[in-house]
């Protein structure tokens, strides 16, 4: 019998290469469908209705706009911070996370000013129904992936020796980073300005 | 048998070992059993519904009992049964289909088992306490809404759906993982058994369709307990959202039951007319296609509500040109068969029903399709007639098929061949006999989950067919039950004269799957007589034995590529999904339970994904860093 | 003539529908026909196994190609008769308001003049000839309103309006039922549509909006004072007395119906004081309470009422 020795092969490899990259699309898929479909509810709920935003004021555009600018802002030490993960750099994968927590937990503290500021209850109306779950979905990502920032931090700190395929999870950890960031642009679009087109 | 191997990947042993265990194929025959249990279980309460309508005016079960009954026969046949099962045997099958040691995140895997087990339990739990659901499998507000469906019992039921449709989506991550990453070095696309291709293309449809129903059953909880108003037409909501929600997922959902099945059919196919498929590239892109235009259909459940004419036309189109791919599909296992030297065993003849049933089911569907027809059909018995002969000829059937097909090599023993025809010939004839009048009950104006019927109707004796023949499917489920208990003769590791990976192991497989992955050559590795090539290799060797390794390969050629690490057994999936099953049970009682409940489910999280340091050392003995890349 | 059958058209809705079924059921049944026998061959060929390895002349395209045209003929045989269904001329049409509650229907015929409206209750009486326009409404849960020898049916859903356009060519009785679940009695949630000559329908119109006929003996006029001073008045109407109630079926002409209840009881004296001593042992789960009255006070609600023709 011939075979196939594959024992130099590497134990973990970066991007679509490994499983994990693919569990992590996934899960984009899913979360993704689930954005869309609450956005598409949004508009569904609004083309029944004459009077949009249903009698409330618009949400007011500061602490919401805030956290645009903060997470796009994080893209760039996500960025570096994946970048580290993908070259195995164990000191650079232990600072990139810490400031990738401290984005995220400012996120998630100014996030708690942009439900004050939506100017409407859940309870009030479908309007507000819809807008509160848009943005307690986003804010649902927001902290399952710091809290999950944290854990793998803690690994990084605490877990010595650290298995090369921890690295490769920082990598993906980031690309869904860079998923909870670009969700948020059309759930910003929906919730802060289609209430202010003309309905 | 390889002594090492076996002990690096077998669960622990133990009662405590019980709940930790990852293998594959122990969760798969959990999944299956329990979902078998549901499928009884829910068969049973549709028996109890038969004897009812046998009468005109019958009181055997009140009209409140009888709406759970209806309701809770629809929930656990679609969402504990048919959708698990599927996905169950995809556990247990894709990954020896595929030649892996493994599924992609055994955890996950786990932990997605208890899940579903612990909401199915809810459903029935709930039941058995007098406070089982009752607003039908779809639930329309604003029927189930607060108003009107006051109580906890569509809070059980909105909770157990977005539970198990959790488990539902992460085996659909695993099987996609599986099939790209893990598949024998060779096992290129076009190679991948049909089986495999049916059970990725489901689970792409699972990925885009479930969340829709997760987000609409937590609408209706938030609707129901902290006072949203999405379906609330008084406060700007719409009912009809909630049926836009609910159908595009669960029209799609019909196919997850069906393509699977249709994998089936072509394994089994193959393999008892001892020939290929005919007509690989045109099945496999019917599989595609059928998952692509299986999206287009959700409209169709509700013609009678409002809507654009336009829209409605696009979607009798849509309905009907789904019958092109599966026409296709029965084409080619026609051409299949002509040209084979067929052996009629069992399994091929629940198989070959499909071909009766199926054809019907599918003629009335395209009858449901058209919206004329529709208005006058929908939600009669016509429906119900339909949909059964859709969901049990075109995958009950070939699911009983793929249950003898597959039961030696899952259990290691053969099940009776003559018990085997008594099983089918009754199942067959009592599906027909059930079934059948309902067409004619349907057309004679008998609508859908009415608990009883005036005599003067003339509904009676067609009904008390159908009941007689739903007792006969019934003795049938029961031979059936006979023949797993009593089999007792062992069976080999290919009976059939199969073709594809799985046969090439020992019957019960051993926990590692195959002492070494094999290369493959072609669709039909084990059929292949041609000799192999003087220089080409024909198995994979320098897996590490002592630590749990795998071999990844590329997802289009699958070439060698690295050699992941898999995760020991563990404790936490199990305690993970108690955390999220407390946390789900919390919120029917109070919205707090969101927030507390949320500590032990990170708390169970966290602990599941902390690396153990022994297994950590374990893997770092042999791990090898990507810069340190060797050629294979 | 079945009751309530959907091939058995008395409308030209109906019958539309009627001609689509058959051509459906020819086409289908002929394909079904078709695999089947395949089928069969292909069986008695791969038993016999002569055949091995040779692969059907017949290409894949030919069996895309046949179910294709099939399809095609069906999908623009459906998409016409969706279209004519529409199409049924409403010059002239009777408008007639149905708002479906859990488990009756109310049933309110319109007019320019709003003195000449008045309100039944699962009944529909529409005349032979003449398109009706139903303006569909629902007032708790979806309902859907269908009687198969008429047409298909349609959806009472809360917070929208539906039409639904109708037209009986036959007299005669057609029975129809809710067709969407709406909950404990989904099931018993019948009516009835009258068909009747142009003449014999304008006298009951013309006795419909009369108020309701004073008591003519002394049992009636008991059953008149029990009915008003009592808890019915608080949930029913009767026109011409102070019982006006909106949540229950309007009773001011209910005498001149043939069933109670939705479809469930024959309209008897003897029924009537059963349904109203204890309803939910005919329709369990119904909002009317039980009216636990001595037996001759049952007897006088159930004369008065029955007088009411």
């Amino acid at each position: 019998m011939k075979l196939l020795d594959v024992s130099g092969l590497p134990s973990y490899r970066n991007g679509h290469h490994s499983l994990m990259w693919w569990g992590t699309m996934g899960l984009i898929a899913i979360e993704g469908t689930v954005f869309a479909l609450a956005i598409a509810s949004y508009f569904f709920l609004r083309s029944q209705s004459n009077d949009w935003p249903m009698g409330a004021a618009p949400p007011d555009l500061f602490w919401g706009t805030l956290n645009l600018a903060i997470l796009l802002a994080s893209i760039w030490p996500n960025h570096w911070t994946k970048k580290a993960g993908e070259d195995g750099d164990e000191r650079r994968i232990r600072i990139g996370l810490v400031v990738c927590i401290l984005f995220g937990l400012a996120l998630l503290g100014i996030r708690v000013y942009e439900f004050a500021a939506l100017n409407v209850a859940w309870h009030d109306n479908a309007y507000g129904s819809i807008v509160w779950v848009l943005l307690g979905l986003h804010t649902v990502h927001l902290l399952t992936d710091v809290y999950d920032t944290i854990v793998l931090a803690a690994v990084f700190f605490f877990a010595k020796p650290i298995e090369g395929k921890r690295h490769v999870d920082v990598a993906e950890n980031g690309l869904y980073w860079y998923f909870v960031v670009y969700a948020w642009i059309p759930v910003y679009a929906v919730v802060y300005l289609v209430p202010r087109l003309p309905s | 048998m390889n002594p090492v191997l076996e002990k690096t990947w077998s669960d622990p042993p133990g009662f405590l070992g019980w709940f930790a265990a990852v293998n594959h194929k122990t969760i798969a025959k959990r999944y299956i059993v329990t979902a078998f249990g549901f499928f009884v279980a829910a068969g049973l309460l549709a028996a109890l519904m038969r004897l009812q309508l046998a009468r005109a005016d019958n009181d055997l079960v009140s009209n409140d009992l009888y709406n759970q009954l209806f309701t809770v026969h629809g929930t656990a046949m679609m969402f504990l049964f048919a959708v698990p099962v599927m996905e169950a045997m995809g556990v247990y099958l894709v990954p020896l289909m595929v030649g892996a040691r493994s599924i992609a995140f055994p955890r996950m895997n786990a932990f997605s088992y208890y899940v579903y087990l612990f909401g199915g339990l809810m459903l029935f739990g709930g039941m058995l306490l007098g406070i089982g659901a009752d607003t039908g499998w779809f639930s329309y507000p604003p029927l189930a809404g607060p108003e009107h469906s006051p109580g906890k019992r569509v809070d059980f039921w909105a909770q157990m759906i977005t539970f198990t449709e959790l488990a539902g989506l992460l085996v659909a991550i695993e099987i996609i993982a599986t099939v790209f990453k893990l598949r024998a070095p060779g096992m290129t696309l076009g190679r991948m058994p049909l089986f495999v291709w049916a059970m990725l293309v489901t689970s792409f449809m699972i990925l885009f369709a479930m969340p829709a129903v997760m987000l609409a059953s937590s609408m209706l909880v938030m609707d129901r307990l902290v006072g949203t108003h999405f379906f609330n037409p008084a406060e700007g909501g719409d009912p009809v959202l909630w049926q836009h929600l609910f159908w595009y997922f669960a029209h799609p959902e019909v196919y997850f039951i069906f393509i699977p099945a249709l994998g089936f059919m072509s394994m089994i196919i193959a393999t008892f007319a001892r020939r290929e498929v005919y007509g690989y590239p045109a099945m496999v892109l019917s599989l595609i296609l059928t998952g692509f235009l299986g999206f287009g259909l959700w409209v169709h459940h509700m013609f009678a509500a409002h809507l654009p004419e336009l829209g409605k036309s696009f979607f009798t189109a849509a309905s009907m040109l789904i019958a092109v791919p599966t026409a296709i599909q029965v084409y080619c296992w026609i051409a299949t068969l002509w040209t084979g030297r067929i052996v009629f065993t069992t399994s091929l003849l629940f198989t070959l029903a499909f071909f009766f049933i199926l054809v019907i089911g599918g003629m009335t569907g395209l009858m449901v399709a058209s919206v004329p027809l529709d208005l006058q059909l929908h939600d009669t018995y016509f429906v119900v007639a339909h949909l059964h002969y859709v969901l049990i000829g075109g995958a009950v059937f070939p699911l009983f098929g793929a249950w003898y097909y597959w039961f030696p090599k899952i259990t290691g023993r053969m099940m009776g061949e003559k018990l085997g025809r008594w099983n089918f010939w009754l199942f067959f004839v009592g599906f027909n006999v059930a079934f059948w009048p309902m067409h004619h009950l349907g057309v004679q104006g008998m609508p859908r989950r009415v608990y009883t019927y005036p005599a003067e109707m003339g509904w009676e004796d067609l009904n008390r067919l159908s009941t007689l023949g739903a007792l006969m499917i019934a003795a049938s489920v029961l031979l059936f039950v006979i023949n797993v208990v009593k089999s007792r003769k062992p069976a080999p590791a290919n009976p059939w004269n199969a073709a594809t990976l799985e046969w090439a192991t020992a019957s019960p497989p051993p926990a590692y799957n195959f002492d070494r992955i094999p290369i493959v050559r072609g669709r039909y590795p084990l059929w292949s007589s041609d000799p192999v090539p003087q220089p080409e290799p024909t198995h994979v060797t320098g897996l590490a034995e002592m630590t749990r390794e795998a071999l990844a390969t590329s997802v289009v050629d699958a070439i060698p590529d690295h050699r992941p690490a898999f995760p020991n057994p563990s404790p936490w999936p199990f305690l993970g999904a108690v955390a999220v099953t407390a946390l789900f049970i919390g919120t029917i009682f109070t919205p707090w339970a969101a927030l507390w409940g949320m500590v032990p489910v990170a708390v169970a999280i966290t602990m599941w994904f902390w690396p153990s340091r022994k297994e950590t050392l374990e893997h770092l003995a042999v791990e090898k860093r990507p810069s340190e890349r060797l050629d294979a | 003539m079945p009751l309530q059958h959907i091939l058995s058209a008395a409308g030209p809705q109906a019958e539309r529908i009627v001609a689509l079924w058959w051509l459906t059921v020819g086409i289908c049944g002929a394909v079904t026909l078709a695999v089947l026998v395949a089928f069969v061959l292909a069986l008695l060929r791969g038993r016999a196994g002569t055949a091995v390895g040779k692969v059907p002349h017949v290409p894949v395209g030919v069996a895309v190609a046949v179910s294709t045209l099939g399809l095609l003929v069906l999908i623009a045989a459906s998409v016409a008769t969706d279209r004519a269904l529409a199409k049924l001329p409403t010059e002239g049409a009777l408008e007639v308001e149905v708002i479906g509650h859990k488990w009756w229907w109310e049933v309110r015929y319109k007019d320019l003049d709003p003195q000449r409206e008045f309100t039944t209750a699962n009944e529909l009486h529409i005349p032979v000839g003449r398109p009706v326009r139903l303006f569909l409404r629902s007032d708790d849960v979806i309902h859907s309103f269908w009687v198969p020898n008429l047409g298909g049916k349609k959806d009472l859903i809360p917070g929208r309006e539906a039409e639904l356009l109708l037209r009986a060519d036959r007299a005669g009785t057609y029975r129809g039922q809710c067709a969407e679940f709406c909950g404990a009695q989904h099931a018993k949630m019948a009516f009835f549509v009258f068909a009747e000559p142009p003449e014999k329908f304008a006298t009951w119109m013309q006795a419909q909006r009369k108020p309701a006929a004073e008591p003519a003996g002394e049992l009636e006029r008991k059953g008149r004072d029990l009915f008003v001073r009592g808890t019915c008045a608080s949930c029913h109407a009767i026109l011409g007395t102070p019982a006006n109630g909106r949540k229950a079926p309007d009773l001011t002409h209910v005498g001149s119906r043939s069933r109670i209840a939705a479809g469930v009881l024959p309209n008897e004296p003897q029924a009537l004081a059963d349904w109203i001593r204890d309803p939910h042992k005919h329709k369990p789960g119904v909002n009317m309470p039980a009216h636990a009255l001595p037996k001759e006070q049952l007897q006088a609600l159930a004369a008065y009422l029955g007088s009411l023709r």
